[in-house]
């Protein structure tokens, strides 16, 4: 059994006076990928939301021991958690570099910051091209490497990817999906994977999660989950 | 066609222009940063004139006086940001409209309160004999411009080369984005706010030889700032220090040359101007539509 890196507890989160999660309990471990599956507005992008500080929670969320919940995105951020958002998050009047330089923007060890952009431009290619190009006019899906690509640079202990499957092409998301595995294993960051995608994330991920309207359906394995014929049919749909 | 006035026209066009690309730089700073204008950007100026011409007045030298009052403006406008709009920053537009006017009365009535209303000469380091020729640019304008060009540099290389300059325009473009990369939004944003006084600051403190100083120096020009800024469009600084220049050569060479505008009317051409681009091209003329593909 391997540490727990994050681990949420009773998790609840509000916009407003709308709550959207109901005492949530959620756990990555320390070198593992998990998904959270969900159909839409069941809570997916609220939970990594809420887990990087970016709307009110109430509950307990630990990082690496370290209660988080209620701090600043900016503290959360700092610690190690590098969120790709929905949407991608792209500073489109920037160029590529400019973009990836960003994402470095709390580190001060000037050289290795150039390494890292190196590394990045070594798993996505197609970034090196547009370096100097404006992020905007990327395609879909150079943006979401270019996303993927800018959390790299935090140099992060754990990833929250939100929907990094969305709108793009079968062989581009295949793609994207062995990048992440090789993240995961040669530099060690742990993934917590928000897809639609139900069986490409269950593939990848060794934990899954389904919840549904802010709640806990079930939670293993991803192989049991997967093999789990009524779960299939009734909430991933295929 | 008289070839020397135009020329003189044009450069004083210039030098005045730079006052106005300033301010105009100002005030689209803060808009990026907060997504208003700051209708107090010229009373923020005219008091920061004040008080240079405090410093001097109690001894201190020309260039001493300059570069304190530029640290001093700094905090002032971090200090604005700190305690007035970060509490309001989630309050809607009207509550901020109501604040930039408290801000302006405030700034404007307590200047007047201090140093009171009469008009002040306030000194030029440059001189005012004849830079080239006979009168056709004092070294005053030649300073003016001088110093716009090397502040307006300073800028372009902060904001282009240096990391925090980065830090500041990625939290300007995409708050929430920028706050995922672990930038404290919050403080680009005050810094913004003190950079815009800074740069306030100097404007004020080159025109005021120009138009004398009193609490009410800045209204006209922070209309043609306006003026600038809108005509080069508010999401583009270049755009506005364009503007600013276009502005000034406008202003001075249709004042002087187009019967019956004379000086009188000068002022109406800054609203004319705003109101023929925003009919033509709503978003300024360099203001940019984003490109972005999905
Ligand atoms: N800004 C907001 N204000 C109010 N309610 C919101 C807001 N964002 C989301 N919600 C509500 O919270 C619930 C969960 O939304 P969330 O975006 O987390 O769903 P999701 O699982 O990510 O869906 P999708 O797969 O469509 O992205 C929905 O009912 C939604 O209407
Ligand atoms: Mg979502």
């Amino acid at each position: 059994m391997s540490a727990t890196l994050l681990e949420a507890k009773g998790l609840c989160a509000y916009y407003g006076a709308t709550q959207a999660l109901f005492g949530l309990d959620l756990a990555v471990e320390a070198g593992g990928i998990t998904t959270l599956l969900g159909a839409n507005g069941a809570g997916k992008t609220t939970a990594l939301r809420a887990l990087s500080g970016m709307v009110r929670v109430a509950g307990e969320i630990r990082f690496d021991g370290r209660p988080i919940a209620g701090r600043p995105v900016e503290q959360i951020v700092r610690l190690g958690i590098a969120h790709v958002p929905q949407g991608r998050g792209t500073f489109v009047r920037q160029t590529v570099e400019e973009n990836l330089q960003i994402g470095a923007m709390t580190r001060h060890d000037h050289t290795e910051i150039a390494t890292d952009i190196d590394r990045v431009y070594g798993y996505f290619p197609r970034l090196r091209e547009r370096r100097r190009q404006q992020a905007g006019t990327l395609s879909g899906g150079e943006q979401q490497m270019l996303a993927v690509g800018r959390a790299m640079m935090l140099r992060p202990r754990l990833m929250l990817l939100d929907e990094p499957s969305f709108g793009l092409a079968p062989l581009i998301v295949q793609e994207l999906f062995d990048i992440l595995r090789a993240l995961n294993r040669e530099a060690n960051v742990s993934i917590l994977l928000v897809e639609q995608n139900a069986s490409l994330a269950l593939d990848l991920a060794d934990h899954a999660y389904l919840i549904e309207t802010g709640r806990l359906v079930i939670k293993g394995p991803s192989r049991d989950i997967r093999d789990d014929e009524t779960v299939r049919r009734s909430y991933l749909g295929y | 066609m008289n070839w020397e006035l135009l020329l003189h026209q044009v450069l004083a066009g210039l030098a005045t222009g730079g006052i106005y690309a300033c301010i105009a730089l100002a005030v689209v700073m803060i808009y990026q940063a907060i997504d208003h204008l700051n209708f107090a950007q010229g009373e923020m100026a005219m008091f920061s004139t004040f008080i240079a011409w405090q410093l001097m007045n109690w001894g201190c030298p020309y260039w001493v006086a300059f570069v304190l009052t530029i640290a001093i403006s700094f905090v002032g406008g971090l200090a604005i940001e700190r305690i007035v709009f970060k509490p309001i920053h989630d309050a809607p537009i009207l509550s901020h409209i109501v604040v930039f006017i408290a801000l302006f009365s405030i700034l404007n009535s307590s200047a007047g309160w201090i140093w009171d209303y009469t008009i002040k000469d306030f000194p030029t380091p440059f001189g005012t004999r004849s830079l080239i020729g006979n009168g056709l640019i004092s070294a005053h304008d030649g300073g003016m411009i001088g110093v716009t060009l090397v502040l307006l540099a300073l800028l372009y290389l902060f904001f282009r080369h240096t990391r925090i300059g980065l830090a500041m325009r990625a939290a300007a473009a995409n708050p929430e984005s920028a706050r995922l990369a672990g930038i404290r939004v919050g403080w680009m944003v005050a810094l913004g706010w003190g950079m815009a006084a800074a740069i306030g600051a100097v404007a004020g403190m080159l025109i005021a030889p120009v138009v004398f100083l009193e609490p009410n120096m800045m209204i006209g020009i922070l209309l043609y700032g306006f003026a600038a800024a809108v005509v080069g469009g508010l999401t583009s600084p270049g755009g506005a220090v364009i503007g600013g220049f276009a502005v000034g050569v406008i202003e001075n060479v249709a004042g002087t040359f187009i019967p019956y505008f004379g000086r009188e009317l000068k002022l109406t051409i800054a609203l004319v101007l705003i109101v023929a681009v925003l009919l033509v091209k709503p978003s300024g003329l360099f203001g940019r539509s984003v490109v972005s593909r999905v």
